[in-house]
């Protein structure tokens, strides 16, 4: 069937809104029961699709495939708990689910309307029975997200049941595109996938470019290696993509999209293969959409890997098949872009805002956030957390919120130490900036940056040295070669890192780093080279103590650089059983039966295979032995060995 | 490609053109010439499918280390001749992305995350385990052929953070000594195997 209007949308969205209805917490005697089953990257690499499949040959043997249905769905984001299976009608909220509960799961819940309250979720002590019971939930604000978890992204008629392509019949139908692009204009959109530019503005720019043919460009290549907002919302949603992309297309006058997406997101790319070919035997992509003159279709263009893809040039390069090199602006995309014409590229998130505002006024949208960034943040929240997942809030909200209501606070009772947003480019924001409210300005202003929206916790117990070293060497390593600042410069950079984990530092080291993170942030080429240094800028403006310690004291507070601690037995708890002594494949340990083990620094590698087999937890790892540091003095004394000594 | 969860299979193969099994006939042992042969046919069909657009060199790569396990120099060539792509340039695209692999890779792939939730979360140890275990660096493969490490960036599923992906299958939460008696496991298997021969 080829949809033609307004109408053909309607009749499919009320065959299937009854399914949406129920999910959505109306009991409309619908008289079936339907299971949710999370289908992410997170929830099936714990195995969702054993359970779903498991419970598929469960119902079939009982004959229940009737009165039950499962659907595959997008992320709820509480990726801590998954897999999640969520049961509708009552939105009951099953965590952790498996294979072997399925037979309780029917037996309890299908066949004797009970709840199995041991796979429920347990806040303090208590039994969450519903989704809205959940801290985790309760400071959201689910507009970029509202459709995972709710619809099987792997079918187009439950994304038309949330009202979905409606937006784009009406434009095409009805609408002139500096309408729309005035609408979007003034909904304050900026973009999701760094540098916050005004959606507006880049799409009016495009739509002014008076060449033929123009391209849009969705930027699916989620670069930062902590952050998984993009893949889920094309896992969850991506028929939302598809209709902005298009909506897009015919407001700046193009009719082919491609979106660039990496290859290593198998789950992303099947469901965006799906949905294009539903989209096409629909008619919402392909010729004469809504039996117009207006034609647009997307294409998937596949990254290899290459965080400097990510940068919108160098994107432009590999979409056309070469190495992702960058270039210098101008010319901008919008001028210059794919095969030399006018590209127009947002990332995904900026895109899966568009039917929202189309859908809800441009007035409601930016009724959310702060004066200066509207709308909502997708966030994936992650590290030393207890609530790893998926997140969206309203800009503006304060990363306490976050961390500590939204996220639950840091595992173990440890003590918070710092936030990372902006993944390579971005900086650590320290505690005293919990109750910033935070927005594009605000992160920039204390040395970070809102990033594409990963978002790491990080506790007592990591080093933000070595963080600062991680992140160059991510850069270093991603570096493209093309300029010299940002080949050369990251080197360097990188190697005065390295020396001062390893206790090789000298105090001239901390300005020799701040030199050369400022000349390599003003004479790169591109956004790689530019932004590299920050993670060394914001660690050594916050933690500067730090890079103290392990320069003049040789020791690691935190206990990370290993060439700054040694692994040593509490020989008041070892039991003499010599586990670790098996364990150790660097033959470091020694002792013998009733006497306590001993650990040979020298010998030892430090790979901490001791301390996981210790039955008695009497291995610890700690700053130097000689490393004394003496608290109400304030001294410290020992240094790292003989030469640093000498070069003290 | 690394296939890191266990879904897209059932499209995956929905997506390849016509696959070479000659069902009910008696198993024949092909010999090494006839596999790279049929190798090549299967690439063949992708170039075709591809090459119609402009821009796809990646894909068709990307197809054709999936055949081939990494991109033998041969094939290289051979996509060049066929695209009508100098072999400097097929190479330069080969070589920029982190994703292609020039050499064969060994029989168990062990992909460790390096993305920052799971560095923060101990993978470097995890690599240390792993680099003293089988005394080889990230991207190498072991000498008997049986191991080859490499990193990622985040996988996605940070929730189960440190992450080592074992031949496509996700390992959460990992720890050192889990990793040992993995690759024990390993060349365990292979012992008895050769045993057999
Ligand atoms: C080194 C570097 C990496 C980037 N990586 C990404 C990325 O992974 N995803 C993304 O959407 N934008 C990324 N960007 C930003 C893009 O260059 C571009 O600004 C963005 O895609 C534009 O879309 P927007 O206006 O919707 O934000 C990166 C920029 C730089 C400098
Ligand atoms: S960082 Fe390893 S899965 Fe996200």
């Amino acid at each position: 069937m080829k949809v033609k209007n307004t109408e053909d949308l309607r009749e499919i969205k009320d065959k299937f809104f009854p399914l949406i209805k129920q999910r959505l917490g109306h009991r409309n005697g619908l008289g079936i029961t339907q299971v949710l089953v999370c289908s992410g990257t997170a929830c099936s690499s714990a195995e969702s699709q054993d359970f779903r499949l498991e419970l598929e040959r469960e119902l079939e043997r009982r004959n229940l495939r009737d009165n039950v249905r499962i659907f595959k769905t997008g992320c709820f984001g509480f990726c801590q708990h998954g897999p999640i299976a969520m049961v509708h009608p009552g939105e009951v909220f099953y965590c952790q689910v498996k294979p072997d509960d399925v037979k309780e799961l029917v037996e309890t819940h299908f066949l004797s309307g009970r709840v199995v309250e041991r796979l429920l979720y347990q806040n303090n002590g208590q039994r969450a029975n519903n989704i809205e019971d959940i801290h985790f939930f309760q400071a959201q604000k689910r507009i970029v997200l509202r459709n995972c978890g709710v619809i099987n992204p792997e079918d187009i008629s439950e994304y038309i049941a949330r009202d979905g392509y409606f937006a784009l019949a009406d434009i095409i139908l009805n609408k002139k595109p500096s309408e729309i692009i005035d609408k979007i204009k003034k909904s304050g959109l900026r973009g999701r996938g760094g540098a916050g530019f005004p959606t507006g503005r880049k799409w009016e720019m495009t739509a002014a470019q008076d060449v033929k043919p123009k391209y849009v460009l969705c930027n699916a290549d989620e670069g930062d290696p902590g952050a998984f907002m993009d893949r889920s919302i094309l896992e969850g949603d991506p028929h939302s993509i598809l209709e902005a992309m298009a909506v897009s297309g015919y407001c700046i006058g193009a009719a082919q999209g491609y979106i660039y997406i990496r290859a290593e997101y198998p789950i992303a790319v099947e469901r965006l293969e799906i949905a294009i070919d539903q989209a096409r035997g629909y008619g919402l992509l392909g010729k004469n959409l809504f039996g117009t003159s207006f034609d647009f279709d997307i294409g998937l263009r596949f990254g290899a890997g290459a965080f400097v893809c990510g940068e919108e040039t160098a994107l432009l390069q590999s979409v056309m098949g070469q190495r992702g090199e960058p270039r210098p602006r101008p010319p901008y995309p919008a001028q210059e872009g794919l095969w030399g014409k006018p590209t127009l590229i947002s990332n995904v998130e900026t895109y899966a805002n568009i039917p929202v505002i189309l859908r809800e006024g441009w007035e409601w949208y930016s009724g959310h956030g702060t004066a200066s960034s509207k709308g909502s943040k997708v966030f994936s929240l992650a590290g030393k957390i207890n609530t790893t997942g998926l997140i969206e809030v309203p800009m503006g909200t304060t990363l306490r919120t976050i961390v500590f209501d939204i996220g639950g606070g840091i595992p173990g009772g440890k003590k918070f130490k710092a936030v990372q947003t902006g993944g390579p480019s971005g900086g650590c924001i320290p505690d005293k900036y919990l109750d910033l409210p935070i927005d594009y300005e605000s992160l920039k202003e204390i040395g970070s940056m809102m990033g594409s929206g990963g978002m790491i916790v990080m506790d007592e117990e990591n080093c933000m040295v070595d963080i600062a070293r991680f992140y160059v060497e991510f850069t270093q390593d991603e570096s493209c070669g093309r300029c010299t600042p940002c080949r050369v410069g990251t080197k360097r950079l990188l190697e005065v890192l390295k020396r001062i984990t390893e206790g090789k530092g000298e105090m001239e080291d901390l300005e020799l780093l701040e030199e050369l993170a400022f000349d390599i942030r003003d004479a790169s080429l591109c956004g790689l080279g530019q932004t590299a240094p920050n993670p060394v800028i914001s660690t050594m403006r916050y933690f500067r103590e730090e890079y103290i310690a392990h320069i003049r004291d040789k020791t690691c507070p935190a206990g990370v650089c290993k060439a700054l601690l040694d692994y040593t037995v509490d020989e008041a708890k070892c039991a003499a059983c010599g586990l670790c002594a098996k364990v150790c494949a660097a033959g470091a340990i020694t002792g013998a039966r009733g006497q306590p083990y001993r650990i040979d620094p020298e010998k030892c590698l430090k790979c901490a295979a001791c301390v996981a087999k210790c039955p008695k937890n009497a291995i610890t790892k700690g700053i130097r032995k000689e490393d004394v540091n003496i608290a109400e003095t304030g001294i410290h004394t020992g240094t790292g060995g003989q030469e640093e000594r000498a070069a003290l | 490609m690394v296939q890191y969860a266990h879904t897209g299979k059932e499209s995956r193969e929905r997506e390849i053109p016509a696959p070479f099994v000659s069902e009910g006939k008696p198993e024949q042992k092909p010999d090494k010439e006839q596999t790279w042969e049929k190798k090549f046919n299967e690439l063949d069909r992708y170039i075709s499918l591809y090459a119609k657009e402009p821009g796809q060199l990646i894909i068709i790569l990307q197809k054709a280390q999936d055949i081939f396990g990494y991109l033998p120099e041969e094939a290289q060539a051979y996509i060049a001749e066929k695209t009508g792509t100098p072999v400097s340039e097929v190479n330069g695209v080969v070589t920029f992305y982190s994703l292609f692999s020039t050499e064969p890779r060994g029989k168990c792939a062990l992909d460790l995350c390096m993305g920052t939730a799971c560095y923060i979360k101990g993978a470097q140890e995890l690599m240390d385990t792993l680099k003293d275990q089988l005394q080889i660096d990230a991207g190498e493969t072991t000498a008997d052929h049986l191991f080859t490490v490499n990193t990622t960036r985040c996988i996605g599923a940070c929730g189960l953070a440190p992450i080592l992906v074992v031949n496509g299958e996700v390992h959460g939460n990992a720890k050192s000594g889990e990793i040992i008696k993995i690759i024990q496991k390993y060349r365990k298997g292979e012992d008895s195997e050769s045993k057999k021969h």
